[in-house]
């Protein structure tokens, strides 16, 4: 058993025309197959246009969250700015490398529109800070593999927020139902320029 | 080997721990307390290796004392629930981790109870109930089954009882006393025990 797998989840994102979306998983598990809550989200918001998933060991989700929103809170303050998403990206990448050799057990998935320009951005991060920026969709989490194979079938560039969120709810629900440690409900955040929309997923509750 | 569970509703929240201190195979003590209060309003069950468990619910029960000394405030369930959180999860990365397993109650007015699982990595989840150990496992079918958020004082006592019986009726192991405790709008309070005997008298009335 990996640690990876200790907690399970999965968070997916991609790029829209003019908008991104990510979403996440609720649930969380004790040594793989004792579900314990399912409402437990991996998916934060660090901007007003910035989101950032973190699945993986949910010790380290929430002290990787508590760690960034330090490290953006500073950044804001003494730059008096906010923080644009490749910084964000280089931040998160920097705090995790940082533990090279004790690593936090987590990979990021980062989506977000650029401060200035508005245009869509996602990345996604292995557990020591390797980025990777791919121009339709990330995935991550334990049922990364299934997203892939989700996501490479459904996804389509340039979509509208509305078709977006219909193909990202697609993949993460179906994604899901392929992997046992992942699933019971799912939250999928829209984001555009002047307006985020959070929307809550049913799924199969087994 | 140890198990302790725990509920929230609206108006309470009570947890109950077994009573056993096993060292190896051999039952030292059947009338251990593990449940410690942690301020006027905070509750904390924890089981794990009997050392670490003891020593480091002591140790945040004095430091919350000590915050509430030096600020003239206490903390509320929520902020008590973070400050063990991060110091679990900072211990857990030293050469000297903490192998506990903890569940918090608490009420405030507005909030009602809470009730917050913690396990040795320092997962932290506020949950509607829930439990530590092998028994754990066994009563959170039940607590699934009879759990309301209106839930009298008396029916939770009562769910209680189900899932002590139940726990020594399919658990290989010995766990006959089970203490409780309940923290409500009027503070801590130490509820009977319930022993074989309480199981039994339930059984006859039915």
């Amino acid at each position: 058993m990996s640690i990876m797998s200790y907690n399970g989840g999965g968070v997916v994102a991609m790029k829209g025309k003019n908008c991104v979306a990510i979403a996440c998983d609720l649930r969380l598990g004790v040594s793989q197959y004792n579900t314990i809550a399912t409402d437990f989200e991996k998916v934060f918001q660090f901007g007003p246009h910035l989101f950032c998933g973190l699945p993986g060991l949910a010790t380290d989700t929430l002290t990787v969250k508590d760690k960034l929103r330090f490290r953006l809170n500073m950044y804001e303050l003494k730059e008096d700015r906010k923080m644009s998403p490749q910084v964000f990206t280089s931040m998160l990448s920097n705090l995790l490398y940082e533990r090279r050799f004790g690593p936090y057990f987590i990979e990021p998935v980062i989506a977000g529109l650029d401060p200035k320009t508005g245009e869509p951005y996602v990345a996604s991060m292995d557990l020591i800070g390797c980025p990777e920026k791919p121009e339709d969709f990330v995935v991550s989490g334990t049922c990364g593999p299934q997203l892939y194979g989700m996501c490479e079938a459904l996804y389509e560039p340039d979509q509208g927020p509305e078709d977006l969120f219909e193909t990202i709810s697609q993949a993460l629900v179906n994604a899901c139902d392929r992997d046992a440690i992942s699933g019971w409900g799912g939250v999928v955040y829209i984001i555009e320029k002047d307006k985020i929309t959070r929307k809550t997923l049913k799924t199969r509750m087994d | 080997m140890e198990t302790i569970l725990g509920l929230r509703t609206d108006n309470f929240c009570i947890l109950a721990s077994d009573m056993t201190a096993a060292h190896s195979i051999i039952v030292m003590k059947s009338n251990e307390k593990k449940i410690y209060p942690v301020s006027d309003q905070i509750l904390m069950a924890a089981t794990g290796q009997q050392g670490d468990a003891h020593q480091f619910a002591e140790y945040i029960v004095k430091n919350v004392q000590l915050y509430k000394m030096r600020n003239g405030y206490g903390l509320s369930t929520a902020s008590a629930a973070h400050f063990i959180r991060q110091n679990l999860a900072e211990y857990l990365r030293s050469q000297t981790p903490y192998n506990v397993n903890l569940l918090l109650g608490g009420f405030e007015e507005k909030t009602g109870g809470q009730l917050y699982y913690m396990d040795y990595l320092a997962s932290s989840h506020e949950v509607k109930y829930g439990s530590h150990g092998y028994g754990g496992v066994i009563a959170l079918s039940i607590l699934e089954r009879y759990w309301r958020p209106d839930m009298t004082e008396a029916e939770a006592y009562d769910i209680m009882i189900k899932c002590v019986e139940e726990i020594q009726r399919r658990l290989i192991i010995n766990l006959p006393n089970f203490h409780i405790q309940i923290v409500d709008k009027n503070g801590i309070r130490v509820l009977p025990d319930i022993t074989t005997a309480t199981v039994l008298s339930k059984k006859s009335q039915a």
